[in-house]
């Protein structure tokens, strides 16, 4: 591409085609969309350019403040939580016998191919009241006061009545889908990168006297670094913006940012505001690549210890 | 006890996957403060042997020794041992001084001691200035030192080492088995190094083990290992060496009757009989342009064929009216040019002394 200038039509004729496609379906309405935020409504469907700042001062009052801030606890326990569960997964993954580790791979991979929708409509038939989870939970309890019955302790003296656990419809069930949703962006760049680490530094710090956690936490944490930052910047930015789950599994105070600002688009019909809340979102979201690109070059250094 | 070999290996073998056999009942004894040496061709079961040492891989069966305390139980971090791994496996995060630091700190020794100990192992392997540098800002040579102080530091009973000098160019290499025999004096511990490379096993060790197919064909120094090879594979592992096949009847008295094609009938010492190989060393055989008449030599005719010259000796190849060429490594004694050179065509008297010729199985 050196010599982009001297054959410059087949330059243009391999770059047009997606410089269009960015400029007509990115660019312009993020523009507009940013040009919303510094507008006025000004009536039920006309809107104003006046360059104010109403409605990011709007954005920033404590209501969207502390729904901003719920967003960002749900999407870093979200985070903190698929780190967790990944690690040992990825783990698992990388030292099962070749042959196995393509069907494992596959089976993180497989939920992608159905629809979110489906997925999410499948959770709440485990969660609901009336739910898997719950009938469950009823058969035992059910089953272990007739056989508590046998030596004369039934009829609900010990165990039950069975009242549902309320699974559905709060913070926790709003976490969980996220994290069921999300535990493939985390396991894939861990699997990648400690595919990539070698064995012998592993087998090298046992040698030197190290038992498996100083090994783990010394070694393959740091080393596996760069996949721990990506896992978590592809988890947390969709997580801090999901918009299906939050709507479908939380309860009324379950309110993330995208439902609030789906909510100005649609039934507020208050296109600004929406807008000043979609750059604020955007803004968080550069933050986040910003703390990875800083660890990154800190791992470059070779300064983490 | 300190009789007592440091390291023994009993019927050791290791299967993998069932039907692998890496290593097939090997038994070794190390003594302490050996240099030893596990030499034989690649996927021989060196490294397997070596790794079932460390504590990376568990024998299918047998038992492993060392310091008289049985290893079977007993973890990788747990024994008295350190490897130098074939890729190094300095931790890329760590600067030379972490590296070399980690195991101590591993064992919780005091921060001044660590650092004492530090400095002292970076000295030893020459790399005194270098401990705030990265992995990365080092040759190859120098990481493997790194590899090797941050073994040593912990002053384990036993070093292993596994091909450590491979990666390295031929004049670094030889740099460094110098240096490895020299810090091996210095710091008294027993040193297993693996290698294929025969020329280094034998400059380096005391003692060597050869290896083939996962078996222990032979034990010896390096000498012995050479001029009197236990059996045809060895003799042909170590060195050049010319064969040729024969049978042998046992003459009593530890000598052997063998009959050969254009040698003829020769008594000779050794045991081995049946179908054998007469085995001779290219720089024991002398030509002559008389027939010798030393009744303890061999001596049969040939014609030059091949001839290669190396300065002080030629590689000179005769036909002997056998399948295989005989080959004299001859030395340029003379600087008579007329003298040494050798003319394709040209026919000698080929011979060698009767003990130089080996009878081997
Ligand atoms: N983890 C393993 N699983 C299956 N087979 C193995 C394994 N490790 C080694 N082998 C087999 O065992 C045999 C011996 O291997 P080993 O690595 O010990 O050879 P080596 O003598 O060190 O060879 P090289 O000089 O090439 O390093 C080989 O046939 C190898 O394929
Ligand atoms: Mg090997």
């Amino acid at each position: 591409m050196e010599n982009w200038k001297r054959s410059a039509q087949t330059f243009w004729a391999a770059f047009a085609p997606p410089t269009f496609w960015l400029v007509t379906f990115f660019i312009i309405p993020l523009s507009l969309i940013w040009l919303y935020s510094f507008s006025s409504k000004t009536g039920v469907i006309d809107i104003t350019l006046d360059w104010n700042l109403n409605q990011y001062a709007r954005a920033l009052e404590p209501l969207y403040l502390g729904i901003f801030w719920k967003s960002i606890v749900m999407a870093t326990a979200t985070t903190a939580i698929c780190l967790v569960v990944a690690f040992p997964v990825a783990i698992a993954i990388v030292f099962s016998k070749p042959n196995m580790r393509m069907w494992l791979l596959l089976l993180v991979i497989l939920p992608f191919w159905t629809n979110l929708l489906i997925r999410t409509y499948a959770l709440i038939a485990v969660l609901r009241t009336n739910g898997f989870i719950n009938n469950g939970l009823e058969w035992i309890v059910v089953n272990a006061d007739w056989a508590l019955s046998l030596i004369g302790l039934g009829d609900n003296t010990i165990v039950g009545p069975f009242t549902p656990l309320q699974l559905l419809y709060n913070n926790t069930a709003v976490v969980f889908g996220l994290v069921y949703v999300s535990l493939p962006f985390m396991v894939l760049p861990l699997y990648a990168a400690l595919d990539r680490l070698d064995r012998s530094y592993l087998e090298a710090s046992l040698d030197l006297g190290a038992g498996h956690t100083r090994t783990f936490f010394s070694i393959v944490v740091p080393l596996a670094l760069p996949g721990i930052a990506s896992g978590i910047v592809i988890t947390f930015i969709p997580a801090m913006g999901s918009y299906l789950t939050p709507d479908l599994l939380g309860g009324t105070d379950s309110k993330m940012i995208a439902n609030v600002i789906a909510s100005q688009f649609k039934q507020a019909n208050n296109w600004p505001f929406g807008a000043a809340l979609s750059f604020l979102l955007m803004y968080a979201t550069f933050f986040a690549l910003a703390v990875r690109a800083v660890l990154m070059r800190k791992e470059g250094r070779g300064d983490v210890r | 006890m300190s009789d007592e070999p440091i390291i023994q290996i009993k019927n050791v073998s290791k299967i993998f996957g069932g039907t692998v056999k890496a290593v097939d009942e090997v038994n070794l004894e190390v003594k302490r403060g050996e240099f030893f040496a596990l030499l034989g061709p690649s996927g021989c079961g060196k490294t397997t042997l070596l790794r079932m040492l460390a504590g990376f891989e568990v024998p299918t069966h047998g038992q492993v020794i060392v310091d008289g305390q049985d290893m079977s139980k007993v973890q990788p971090n747990k024994r008295p041992i350190n490897m130098v791994f074939q890729s190094y496996a300095v931790f890329p995060h760590m600067s030379v001084e972490q590296n070399v630091a980690y195991g101590l700190k591993m064992d919780r020794r005091p921060a001044k001691e660590i650092r004492e100990r530090v400095a002292e192992a970076l000295e030893l392997v020459k790399l005194g200035g270098y401990g705030k540098r990265m992995p990365d800002e080092m040759s190859g040579g120098q990481r493997q030192r790194v590899a090797l102080a941050r073994a040593l530091v912990k002053r384990p009973s036993v070093l292993l080492l596994d091909e450590p000098l491979s990666a390295l160019d031929a004049k670094l290499r030889e740099a460094m088995q110098l240096e490895l025999v020299r810090l091996q004096k210095t710091v008294g511990i027993t040193f297993v190094i693996v290698t294929h490379d025969q020329s280094e096993a034998l400059s380096m060790a005391n003692r060597i083990a050869v290896m083939n197919a996962g078996t222990v064909q032979q034990v010896a120094p390096p000498t012995t290992l050479y001029e009197q090879p236990a059996n045809r594979f060895v003799a042909d592992f170590i060195g050049k060496i010319n064969m040729i096949e024969g049978d042998a009847v046992a003459a009593g008295d530890g000598q052997v009757k063998v009959t050969a094609p254009v040698i003829g009938e020769v008594t000779l010492a050794g045991t081995a009989t049946g179908k054998v190989a007469l085995a001779v060393r290219p720089e024991k055989i002398f030509v002559s342009e008389t027939k010798p008449t030393d009744p303890a030599v061999i001596a049969v005719k040939g014609k030059v064929g091949e001839v290669a010259y190396f300065g002080s000796y030629s590689n000179v190849f005769f036909d002997i009216g056998l399948p295989a060429p005989l080959q004299a490594d001859i030395s340029n004694v003379s600087s008579d040019i007329e003298e040494i050179i050798f003319t394709a065509g040209e026919e000698y008297w080929v011979y060698w002394r009767k003990s130089d010729t080996l009878v081997l199985g």
